[in-house]
């Protein structure tokens, strides 16, 4: 009879449903297809999806290629440690380092223009977290991730770790600038 | 042993039956769990005065390590020692069956308090801070892993001494017909425990191995996608618990029949068949997997989860409404509500519970486990804003609503507090509403989890949050101090009753047992000769719905506006 007893019908796939129930579960049903269906509709329509390309890499393999990048397209230095700025031409492939607690190089990218944006972590388990912007995404060590990034706004980013990586996990924070042309 | 020689008694108020041993061992797991609250509630306090950016009690070191104890504490021991007790009492009592193996019930006691001892042990000796999900290559101390294996090991034995009991009920006839929903869904729970445990034992074990070095690495993607196998699932076995745990109390308060045994029924099947899918909604913002494969999981392959969570919200407050109507409290739409019995803890409990584990904890978990969407919150201090929505509005208050049932039942004490025990899930819930809604506020200011500083000093290169992330923040803090009062007040009560209180008639026991008779009311069945049986109710869930669909096109048209991402 109640919920705590036997039910009434043994055979309880049988016994009739309300039209309460009815109509709830299918306009329930009808909304879970809308949601479904906005996932692959935002892959055909939508310009935000994240990419999948990703490669096995080792921190030499990636260090290598991301040094290179720094070596040749640095326009400046900045704070004590003397960390490169990195402008790379439009269109033109940027790597990011996480390691313990650094972001490396910074960034200098240009509005409206599309980047290859290579993510990889060298040690333990990073996030990279754009703000005020609020993009996240997971980055992990023997993972390079490939995302295509187009800034819409010029201004100062700062990027944040937000995966917990040890005792210095606060102090993980770098910047990113988008100018105009 | 001889089935005549087992113990049994009679509560005379509520006409449940309690095996001796099973009762002992459900008294066991749900007193360990409430001192895995206390620790987890202490540990609290340290949380929010040192996240709430203007006190900033704690160091950094100090404070990650007590947020790693915080979340093992809280989501593992406390919820997991409940809900063994939820087992037993859905199995043993509500069937009026001896309980399978008491004293292999006992082993598994044994191994889950080891176990969680050893491993909170290993995470206040201070090397061993890697947060409740241990993603490699963080390193921990192997009692760290050993203490958790043994505790999952510990657990899966008492789902199987679940399942032992209803195999003897079953065979020595003690109810007539199906089980009840109740056990039904207690049963749903224990399915999808096994399966955790399982997926715990898959990557955990490796783990413990790759800690004292026999094994070289593990690969963190791999480690990810099958460690939340088990770190998601072991949630969803709480909305299977609590879900159940709500049906008990709309039967227990107001004797409620479920609207229809087959919707609610098959909503419990449609958990045990899709919720599992869900790990993947931790899995959107990593590189490495597919996205037909992100979005397939992630929505439970077409939300048939959330449809299952949407008809059990429905079905819960609705059966209630019919009870009530029933009784003559039918005068327009909310009568039926205005007229329950707003100062009982267990309904008030209840109530608060559903309601805020669908509105905030059910609303923004979808918002979240959308592919896209997801990058919009990953890793921000959103997400323990979700999951204190579900795990402690949902499933705690649910156990505490339970509780305040339990102890003249179980424990066979009179409440102490009752005035007090009137306020506690006002107090608890309603702070803890706050708490979540500020906790995603600052979320979706950017503002990280699992991060001690937010002023990120000694940076080089710090960032500034806007004011209102602060304020957030401050808020948190506030609210999540009124909520720590409120589970003061909860262990107190429960604490001081079991102590102190009153003892009350409880029945003899004797080695005579009754049968789970089949109601006798068999021609209401469904009650759909009333037509629209439940309309206050569904007035309520389209409200619901409408809060959803709003909220949710809001996240999109947020997420349009951000840089391009391909």
């Amino acid at each position: 009879m109640s919920a705590i007893q036997p039910p009434a019908q043994r055979i309880w796939w049988k016994q009739p449903l309300d039209k309460v129930e009815l109509v709830w579960i299918l306009i329930a049903f009808t909304w879970c297809l809308v949601m479904f269906f906005m996932m692959p509709y935002w892959h055909v329509y939508g310009k935000q999806n994240l990419a999948t390309e990703t490669y096995r890499t080792t921190p030499d393999m990636f260090a290598k290629k991301a040094q290179a990048v720094v070596d040749k397209y640095t326009v400046r230095t900045e704070t004590d440690e003397k960390i490169p700025v990195v402008r790379p031409p439009a269109g033109g492939d940027v790597y990011l380092i996480a390691r313990l607690w650094a972001w490396w190089p910074i960034l200098e990218l240009e509005k409206g223009k599309s980047y290859r944006l290579h993510l990889t972590a060298m040690d333990y388990q990073h996030g990279f977290s754009l703000q005020p912007e609020n993009i996240n995404v997971q980055v992990l060590p023997g993972y390079e991730h490939v995302l295509t990034v187009t800034p819409n706004r010029s201004g100062s980013y700062a990027i944040v770790c937000n995966e917990f990586c040890g005792i210095g996990h606060h102090k993980m924070v770098s910047k990113l600038y988008v100018v105009d042309k | 042993m001889a089935v005549s020689a087992d113990l049994f008694r009679t509560c005379p108020r509520t006409g449940l039956q309690f095996h001796k041993p099973s009762e002992m061992l459900m008294k066991a797991n749900a007193v360990a769990a409430v001192v895995m609250l206390l620790i987890g509630g202490v540990l609290a306090i340290i949380m929010v005065l040192t996240r709430w950016q203007a006190v900033h009690l704690v160091g950094a070191e100090d404070f990650y390590m007590y947020l790693t104890a915080h979340g093992l504490a809280m989501l593992a021991y406390w919820i997991i020692f409940f809900e063994i007790a939820v087992l037993y009492f859905c199995s043993s009592t509500l069937l009026k069956s001896r309980l399978a193996t008491p004293r292999i019930a006992w082993a598994a006691f044994a191994l889950m308090v080891l176990g969680s001892v050893m491993n909170l042990v290993a995470v206040f000796k201070g090397d061993s801070t890697v947060m409740f999900t241990s993603y490699v290559p963080l390193p921990a101390n192997p009692m760290f892993y050993l203490g958790l294996i043994l505790f999952a090991v510990g657990a899966l034995i008492g789902c199987f001494v679940f399942l032992g009991t209803l195999v003897i009920a079953k065979a020595e006839n003690t109810y007539e017909g199906s089980i009840p929903l109740v056990t039904f869904g207690a049963l749903t729970a224990a399915i999808i425990a096994i399966f955790t445990i399982a997926s715990g034992a898959i990557i955990l074990i490796p783990t413990f191995l790759w800690s004292v070095g026999y094994i070289k690495a593990i690969d963190p993607l791999l480690y990810r996608t099958v460690w939340w196998g088990f770190g998601h699932s072991s949630q969803q076995i709480n909305v299977a618990a609590h879900v159940a745990v709500w049906y008990a109390i709309a039967a227990i308060v107001f004797g409620a029949k479920p609207m229809s045994e087959r919707v609610s029924r098959t909503a419990f099947l449609l958990y045990i068949l899709f919720l599992q899918l869900a790990s993947a909604h931790h899995l959107l913002s990593d590189p490495g997997l597919g996205t037909e494969w992100k979005v397939f999981n992630t929505s439970y392959a077409m939300y048939l989860a959330v449809l299952a969570s949407m008809i059990h919200g429905l079905t819960v407050p609705g059966s209630i409404e019919l009870a009530q109507r029933q009784k003559g409290y039918t005068k327009g739409l909310f009568e039926w509500i205005r007229k329950a019995p707003w100062g009982n803890p267990s309904f008030s409990g209840m109530m608060i519970s559903l309601l805020g584990f669908g509105f905030l904890g059910g609303i923004s978990g979808v918002m979240m486990g959308t592919e896209q969407l997801n990058m919009l919150i990953h890793n921000t201090i959103y997400v323990p804003g979700h999951f204190h929505a579900t795990v402690v509005i949902g499933t705690t208050l649910a156990f505490m609503a339970i509780t305040y049932f339990l102890l003249p039942t179980l424990f066979k004490r009179e409440m102490i507090l009752p005035g007090l025990a009137k306020w506690q899930p006002y107090l608890f819930g309603l702070s803890m509403a706050v708490f979540t809604l500020a906790m995603m506020g600052a979320g979706t200011l950017g503002v990280p989890r699992r991060h001690w500083d937010i002023t990120f000093a000694g940076a080089s290169l710090p960032y500034e949050f806007p004011g209102a992330a602060w304020l957030m923040l401050g808020i948190v803090g506030v609210a999540g101090l009124v909520a720590i009062v409120g589970g003061i007040v909860y262990i107190l009560i429960v604490v001081g009753s079991i102590l102190f209180g009153k003892p009350v008639d409880a029945g003899a026991y004797s080695s005579e047992r009754g049968v789970l008779k089949m109601p006798v009311e068999v021609a209401l069945t469904g009650h759909g000769h009333a037509g629209f049986a439940a309309p206050g109710t569904f007035v309520v869930a389209l409200v619901f719905l409408g809060a959803f669909v709003l909220y949710y096109f809001v996240n999109w048209k947020y997420l349009s506006t951000v840089w391009g991402l391909s």
